[in-house]
């Protein structure tokens, strides 16, 4: 450590100044780039592990005093209807998977492997439905499946004169099918994707023996792609356990709880985060487990033989079939993406929603009202922006400084801190949010409510995407670019700034733009630690809908979809137009 | 005094010796070829000369300073010397004209004494017309042209090159070899060499250190190691030899030395008979078994020299040729 300090002048002079015989400089000694390593180690520390410790530590102390106890867990399991909401999630999490599977299975074998038509569209339909907020689709299906005003009820009223609609949103059904209708995409992403690696000579192979198109997919095409399919249901059904906003618009209406809305409750007035902390432990057990069976079953043999090169992949003929998997592709479309909006749009432009599509109840003032009018809406969809950008910003810099470290194995146990930044993928966002309050709302820091808490919590959120795309990147820099400004007389800063950073730069963008847009809308994790001047838009999107206040929130909503599509456009420019449908992003 | 010297320098992974009690002393100017198979440490020993791994034992000066020990090393940037890599190591997102001004403008020469210096260097490997170019637009020669440039420009006090030829095909590969002799012999740095081919070492060096398992072998000029190798694995791997054991020694004679005719000679004559024949166009490749002994031995004869299978033919070996060898 009391080696030679290093600075740029210096390297002129090299050698013959550089130490003597007996006592040259340490290897890889202290230079300013180390600390900038231990920086990273610090803020990791901050990020990851400290909200961590915290969440667990709390679950045992009492309120007041701190000590050790464990009336927390038995308030926290002591009542039925607490046991009760535990057992709805895990229903919910298997409904919806299982929902979302039969959603996305047949788009992605039609999308990746056969020619029907308006494959393209299809495509950009999901990626639709990918980016509509999950409480903007609770919304929407409020909307359209309300009990009595919903569109659905009403239209079907009108064509059979019966006296009420059949459909029911506030009910556990209804759940499961607007969480279905827009986690499906996760299902899909992870199938096209191992589907795309099936070669054409595979199902030659089948052919060639003796089986037809339909035989060839169920004996050999699917088997395949089985573990990925496995894998999407997981994350899609770990989705489902962990959303907030839509059981919290639609279950606490109809009067059941899930974990997530019981965790809300326990940190409403008055605020019980001992209990929280307690109650949320078997939601992280159940993420870390199913988390690691995902990796167990998508490592298995079955899987790596799609990453061979095999050959070049034809579409399937499917003749006359392909209309009718292009209709079952539209029938989803209609369900997530065209009805939703079609009524979004309706509302944000009615005076009443309820009044319908007449040409008197057309009106900008929603947005007039939510742009200029209300004390804070706009604010918060600036202050999402900003928190987005800021958690972006700092999670790509953080990602991209471990990645490098743990590729180059800058320090010891650097896989220790690639590990850090995947870990928070098992966490939660409400847990997340939890562990978060329990370790920076106390004083000293005394963060609650403040901007940098939520920037500091959505970066932790979405240090996985980061580091995925931060690590793929580095991996595809030959370390001899850097190796040669070293040797040219530069520091390894200067390969960083020069060589490793500009050829990085679309890479990084990417990165960046697959944290900022889910940073935007991230309702799960805020609503636990904003503050009166902190609130951003989905966490106001989502007091709308509390409040009833659907046409300015169908506004207000729009407006958030609006100001993503230039992102979208950025990404599809820098790095194709899938960027966000690839398995990185997820 | 010496510029660059090694003294007993070992690097060992875990149980692994890569590299072994490693010696060697160079003069300024001098280039000399690190040579052997893959695995025998000479790319590490290489690195280690360029600052990127410490060694676990013996010292590297230049100049007579220590740049490395075991207690510590001079990180690369302060080395004053330059590499070439396998990959080239050009950067693509600079031009051709910043790659190669890259290492003065680190030492933060005035730009306009950049510019001239880069446009001087780019006449010499011939690059000049294309110094806007990116490397994406340059073909695999021309890469490592800028890469020679590049690494030359800045005057290093050491030069690298690490397998540099080994991505090029053979044409370009043989014309390479003697660009490097070239800028060798008009800027006289010193140079350390790594490379597997024997013929890119012999075209290239003054001398040649021939490792094998991380040990040095044999340390010569290419024309002493060949005619007068000292292991049974330096004259096995330079060049072909054929091994003969006498008195309890092992001796290397090469094919070429060996005489091949119809009738007796005067002296040193063993009747033989040929077993294999291959015709290579420069030469013949016989196979030629002595009478009463198992093995036959290699000998290459002259295009002209044509013998049938079976023929009895009359073997000439000069015993000054037979160098005996270790192991």
């Amino acid at each position: 450590m009391q080696g030679v300090r290093r600075d740029r002048g210096a390297a002129l002079t090299a050698i013959a100044q550089s130490a003597a015989p007996a006592r040259p400089s340490r290897i890889g000694g202290w230079d300013s780039s180390w600390i900038l390593w231990i920086l990273i180690i610090a803020v990791l520390l901050f990020l990851v592990v400290s909200p961590f410790v915290h969440l667990v530590l709390t679950s045992f102390q009492a309120e007041k005093t701190g000590e050790f106890t464990l009336k927390n867990y038995a308030a926290a399991y002591g009542r039925a209807r607490y046991v009760e909401a535990l057992f709805n999630s895990l229903k919910l999490g298997a409904g919806a998977a299982l929902l979302a599977g039969a959603l996305a299975v047949p788009l992605a074998w039609g999308v990746s492997r056969t020619n029907m038509p308006g494959r393209g569209f299809v495509r950009m339909l999901v990626l639709a439905t990918f980016i509509t907020p999950p409480y903007t689709g609770a919304v929407a299906w409020i909307l359209l499946a309300g009990p009595n005003a919903g569109w659905l009820n009403r239209i079907y009223v009108m064509l059979t004169g019966a006296e009420a609609g059949p459909f029911n949103i506030y009910s556990f059904p209804g759940l499961v099918v607007v969480i279905a209708l827009y986690s499906f995409p996760y299902i899909f992403i992870f199938t096209s994707a191992a589907l795309e690696l099936v070669s054409s000579e595979m199902e030659d192979a089948a052919n060639i023996l003796g089986a037809g198109a339909w035989r060839t997919m169920r004996k050999i095409t699917l088997p395949l792609a089985l573990p990925a399919i496995l894998g999407g249901l997981i994350i899609c059904f770990l989705e489902a356990i962990a959303l907030f906003a839509s059981p919290a618009m639609i279950a606490i209406p109809a009067r059941f709880n899930v974990v997530t809305t019981q965790l809300f409750q326990f940190f409403g007035n008055p605020s019980r985060v001992e209990v929280a902390a307690a109650y949320a432990m078997p939601l992280l057990g159940v993420t870390v487990l199913l988390v690691l069976v995902q990796r167990l079953i998508t490592r298995r043999k079955g899987f790596a033989t799609l990453t061979g090169k095999g050959g070049e992949r034809r579409p399937i003929d499917l003749g006359g079939w392909r209309w009718a998997i292009f209709g079952y592709a539209m029938l989803v479309a209609a369900l997530s993406v065209f009805l939703p909006y079609i009524f979004l749009v309706q509302a944000a432009f009615a005076k009443a929603w309820g009044r319908g599509f007449a040409l008197d109840n057309f009106s900008f003032q929603n947005f007039h009202f939510v742009l200029f009018e209300h004390a804070t809406a706009a604010k918060s969809v600036w202050n999402a922006f900003l928190f987005g950008g800021a958690a972006a910003t700092l999670g790509v810099i953080i990602t991209l400084g471990v990645a490098y470290i743990v590729a180059r194995k800058l320090v010891p146990f650097a896989g220790f801190l690639g590990f850090l930044c995947v870990a928070p993928f098992v966490i939660p966002g409400v847990v997340l949010a939890i562990g978060f309050y329990a370790a920076y709302a106390p004083p000293p820091l005394a963060l609650y409510g403040t901007a940098t808490i939520l920037i500091l919590a959505f970066t932790t959120r979405f240090l996985p995407i980061g580091y995925v795309n931060a690590s793929a990147a580095i991996r595809s820099i030959n370390p001899e670019m850097e190796e040669a400004v070293r040797v040219l007389g530069g520091s390894r800063l200067t390969a960083l700034r020069r060589v490793v950073a500009p050829l990085l730069k679309r890479n990084l963008l990417g990165a960046w733009l697959l944290i900022f847009i889910p940073a935007t809308r991230e309702l799960s994790s805020a609503i636990f630690l904003y503050g009166p001047n902190t609130k951003v838009v989905s966490v106001m999107i989502f007091d709308m809908s509390e409040e009833g206040n659907f046409e300015y929130l169908a506004a207000l909503a729009l407006l958030l979809q609006m100001l993503t599509l230039p992102m979208l456009y950025i990404g599809q420019r820098a790095l194709g137009r899938d960027f966000m449908l690839r398995r990185n992003a997820t | 005094m010496s510029k660059l010297v090694l003294k007993g320098i070992g690097k060992n992974f875990g149980n692994f010796q890569a590299v072994d009690d490693f010696s060697l002393e160079m003069k300024k100017g001098e280039f000399v070829s690190l040579l052997g198979p893959s695995g025998c440490g000479k790319t590490t020993t290489l690195r280690m000369i360029a600052g990127f791994m410490p060694p676990t034992a013996g010292t590297i000066e230049v100049d007579g300073q220590a740049i490395s020990s075991p207690s510590g090393v001079v990180p690369p940037e302060r080395r004053r010397m330059s590499m070439i890599f396998q990959s080239y190591a050009i950067w693509p997102n600079m031009t051709v004209g910043e790659n190669v001004g890259f290492g003065l403008e680190v030492r933060k020469l005035a730009r306009a004494e950049v510019a001239r210096r880069v446009d001087r260097i780019l006449e010499v490997v011939q690059m000049g017309a294309l110094k806007g170019r990116y490397p994406s637009e340059l073909s695999g020669g021309q890469q490592q042209r800028v890469a020679l440039a590049r690494a030359i420009v800045v005057e290093p006090e050491v030069l690298l090159l690490d397998e540099p030829l080994s991505n090029l095909d053979a044409n370009l590969r043989e014309e390479m070899r003697f660009e490097i002799r070239r800028l060798h012999d008009e800027f006289k740095i010193t140079t350390v060499y790594v490379t597997h081919d024997q013929s890119e070492a012999m075209v290239t060096s003054d001398r040649i250190v021939v490792m094998n398992k991380g040990r040095i072998e044999q340390i010569d000029a290419p024309h002493v190691l060949y005619g007068k190798p000292r292991s049974r694995f330096v004259a096995g791997f330079i060049g072909r030899t054929n091994f003969v054991e006498r008195d309890g020694g092992t001796y290397s004679l090469r094919p070429q030395a060996i005489g091949l005719s119809v009738n007796k000679p005067s002296a040193n004559g063993v009747e033989a008979e040929i077993v294999d024949r291959a015709y290579l166009g420069e030469h013949w490749d016989y196979q030629v078994k002595p009478l009463g002994e198992a093995r036959p031995l290699r000998v290459s004869s002259a295009p002209n020299a044509i013998f049938q299978l079976n023929q009895r033919v009359w073997l000439e070996i000069d015993p000054a040729a037979m160098v005996r060898v270790e192991g």
